[in-house]
């Protein structure tokens, strides 16, 4: 277990390190430092520390870590329709087995979903283990959680990495539980540390204010949900040689005790923002709901998904589903278009790993064109119409 | 029936700033609230109390200073509150909260329904409720906007998922988390205010739950936390001027150029 504690005769009172606490944890008690119960020994008051009056002992691996091998990549679909994220799944995972030598792994729980393997392969799995039950139809919690426990346990994956949406969020918590193993949400970056090969996992915290590195040094396997849309996209190759895996199902496994009664697709959106390469958001500027035409218009010649600030949902312009920010969700498409949309940090933190921002808003001084990769001042009522104009005639030669 | 809330008390991050020294946030001044998500929670708790009967419990883990965040819950409408506080709980990753709170519920004596926010505006992980919910072997769903149903026995709810809304049934107990749509939160009352500051938290540490000290804390978090640093900051953009049609040009090209379209 690792431990913490301020050495008193080096502390020179000085609270660098109370600013550099990014959890509150350190406080000036007697003009010496005091670090609280909230601290997760992130380490940061012991770099910033000019008197060496910190010391960190970080947990020491234990001996014990269990023989483990291969990444795997949880192959999230609905009846068969396997989502965009395990792609990037995919292509990251790849390099990550690479990196160590082991295999990838694709693992696919469902009801006749063995066809899919082939998909699969072509996108680089190495080996797909399939798990193939008409009580595994509808995803629910419960016996995913069971099939994939049962499964790590035969197989013993060293890495095992979803998507951090709505399925992957639910389940991944559920599954790490169940095994005992540390769980990362939501990261953004992955890599290898050559010298421990332990899974190095980036993922940005306080609405994307801080980053964190986060390892799990003793416990397999190392599990992960990564953010849609960061990674990049395996390639599909014909020709690409794997195995298949059937993996019996045990009976206990199979039994749930949730019912999904039915799916309601919301009609207004044709693409769901999570998934969508480009997102087209309005806000407060939009005035008046029947002004997001406007915006629907602009992302319909590009493809793209509709979102919105709290401001636009708030007012009732626009449901809820929709809404891009901290109390809604968090995307980062290709490109982001905000138009209307001043750039409160709630909302910042929702978009602002997007890859290229568009910001068209009359206000000069707003926040958006701080992190907007391309700015664009002025009436919206006049630029947008001549976006998806010129959209139009490109995209139409 | 018994309505239990998990809450987390979280520093207020709207005007959160980068030091530009050290990187890191600053914290100076930042009051500490409940968690924005988990005042849905709550408010959703006590709306169910108001209707069905029995009570409202509001439970959380964290320093001792995190009873203010049990007193609001209480002077919003809850009936009584406990505190998990433990140095031995600090530093916990979500698997070590899960299996404190976990402790906590069952020390209780169990809910009916467990209702937790989405997820906590610090850590933003959306894990510690199908991690709870795990640990106590009940079933859960996430992103919950409404409650259909309730009959006796069974909760019927609807999540939001990618592309549309899930309508799910799940026998009681259970455990939800649920998004802002799913209510208004309402103001604290004056007569709840001056209940909250008579109000007693009770607070338990590892020896009242009889925890296992090799699940909580640090000692029990498989994640370590090994850096703390500032993301990377965007390169400044580039203002398109003209009028607006020179404009929409100008940023056609752009986002050509990056064969982005």
């Amino acid at each position: 277990m690792g431990s913490i504690r301020i050495i008193a005769e080096k502390c020179a009172g000085c609270e660098l390190c109370v600013a550099a606490c990014p959890f509150g944890a350190v406080s000036m008690v007697d003009a010496l430092a005091h670090i609280s119960e909230v601290c997760n020994l992130c380490g940061a008051c012991v770099d910033v520390c000019a008197f060496q009056a910190i010391e960190l002992t970080r947990p020491q691996a234990s001996p014990a870590v269990p023989a483990a091998g291969g990444v795997w990549v949880y192959v999230e679909h609905r009846r068969g329709q396997v989502a965009g994220v395990v792609y990037e799944l995919l292509g990251e995972g790849a390099k990550l087995a690479a990196e160590l030598g082991e295999e990838l792994g694709a693992v696919i729980l469902g009801d006749g979903i063995r066809p899919l393997a082939g998909d699969l392969v072509a996108h680089g799995a190495e080996v797909v283990y399939v798990a193939d039950a008409p009580e595994l139809a509808d995803f629910r919690d419960e016996p995913y959680t069971a099939v994939m426990a049962a499964m790590v346990g035969q197989y013993q994956p060293a890495i095992l990495l979803f998507g951090a949406t709505s399925t992957g969020r639910s389940l991944a918590p559920r599954v790490a539980g169940r095994l005992r193993t540390g769980l990362t949400a939501d990261c953004t970056g992955l890599s290898i540390d050559p010298e421990t090969r332990l899974l190095v996992q980036t993922r940005p915290a306080f609405g994307g204010n801080i980053m964190a590195r986060i390892l799990c040094p003793n416990h397999r396997p190392q599990m992960a949900t990564v953010r849609p849309k960061v990674m990049k996209r395996a390639t599909r190759e014909e020709g690409r040689q794997g195995r298949v895996v059937e993996v019996p199902v045990r009976p206990e496994d199979k039994a749930a005790r949730t019912t999904v009664l039915e799916l309601v697709p919301e009609l207004t959106q044709a693409v769901n923002l999570e998934e969508a390469d480009i997102i087209v958001s309005g806000g407060r500027g939009m005035q008046d709901p029947k002004n997001f035409r406007l915006i629907e218009d602009l992302a319909r010649v590009l493809g793209g998904a509709v979102g919105a600030s709290r401001a636009a949902v708030d007012a009732g312009w626009i449901p809820y589903s929709h809404q891009v920010g901290q109390t809604g969700k968090t995307v980062s498409p290709r490109v982001y278009i905000a138009v209307g949309i001043s750039g409160a940090i709630q909302h910042l933190a929702g978009m602002q790993s997007s890859d290229i921002i568009v910001a068209i808003n009359k206000n000069p001084d707003a926040p958006i064109f701080q992190v907007a990769t391309y700015g664009l001042v002025g009436d919206l009522f006049e630029i947008v119409p001549a976006l998806t104009a010129a959209f139009k005639k490109v995209l139409a030669d | 029936m018994r309505f239990l809330v998990c809450i987390k008390q979280v520093p207020e991050t709207t005007d959160a700033k980068i030091n530009p020294q050290t990187g890191t946030l600053m914290r100076e001044g930042i009051p500490s609230i409940i968690n924005p998500f988990d005042m849905y929670a709550l408010e959703e708790g006590i709306r169910l109390k108001e209707r069905q009967g029995g009570e409202v419990v509001v439970l959380s883990m964290g320093p001792p200073q995190a009873k203010e965040a049990i007193k609001e819950a209480i002077a919003l409408g809850c009936d009584r509150g406990v505190l998990l506080s433990d140095r031995a709980f600090a530093g916990a990753d979500t698997l070590a909260t899960s299996y404190t709170l976990a402790q906590g519920v069952q020390k209780l004596g169990g809910a009916d329904l467990i209702i937790c926010g989405k997820q906590a505006s610090d850590g933003d992980t959306a894990q510690v409720g199908p991690g709870l919910a795990e640990e106590l072997d009940i079933p859960h769903a996430t992103y919950v906007r409404r409650i259909s149903a309730m009959a006796p026995g069974e909760i019927t709810v609807e999540r939001l998922v990618e592309g549309g809304v899930e309508v799910v049934r799940m026998p009681l107990p259970a455990l939800i988390t649920v998004v802002k749509e799913i209510n208004e939160p309402r103001l604290p009352s004056l007569k709840g205010v001056m209940r909250a500051k008579r109000a007693e938290v009770t607070v338990w540490g590892t020896e009242e739950l009889g925890a296992d000290p090799s699940r909580t804390g640090t000692a029990g978090s498989p994640t370590q936390v090994v850096q703390v640093f500032a993301p990377e900051i965007r390169k400044h953009g580039e203002l398109i001027p003209g009028t607006a049609s020179e404009q929409a040009t100008t940023l056609v090209e752009r986002l050509r150029a990056a064969r982005v379209v």
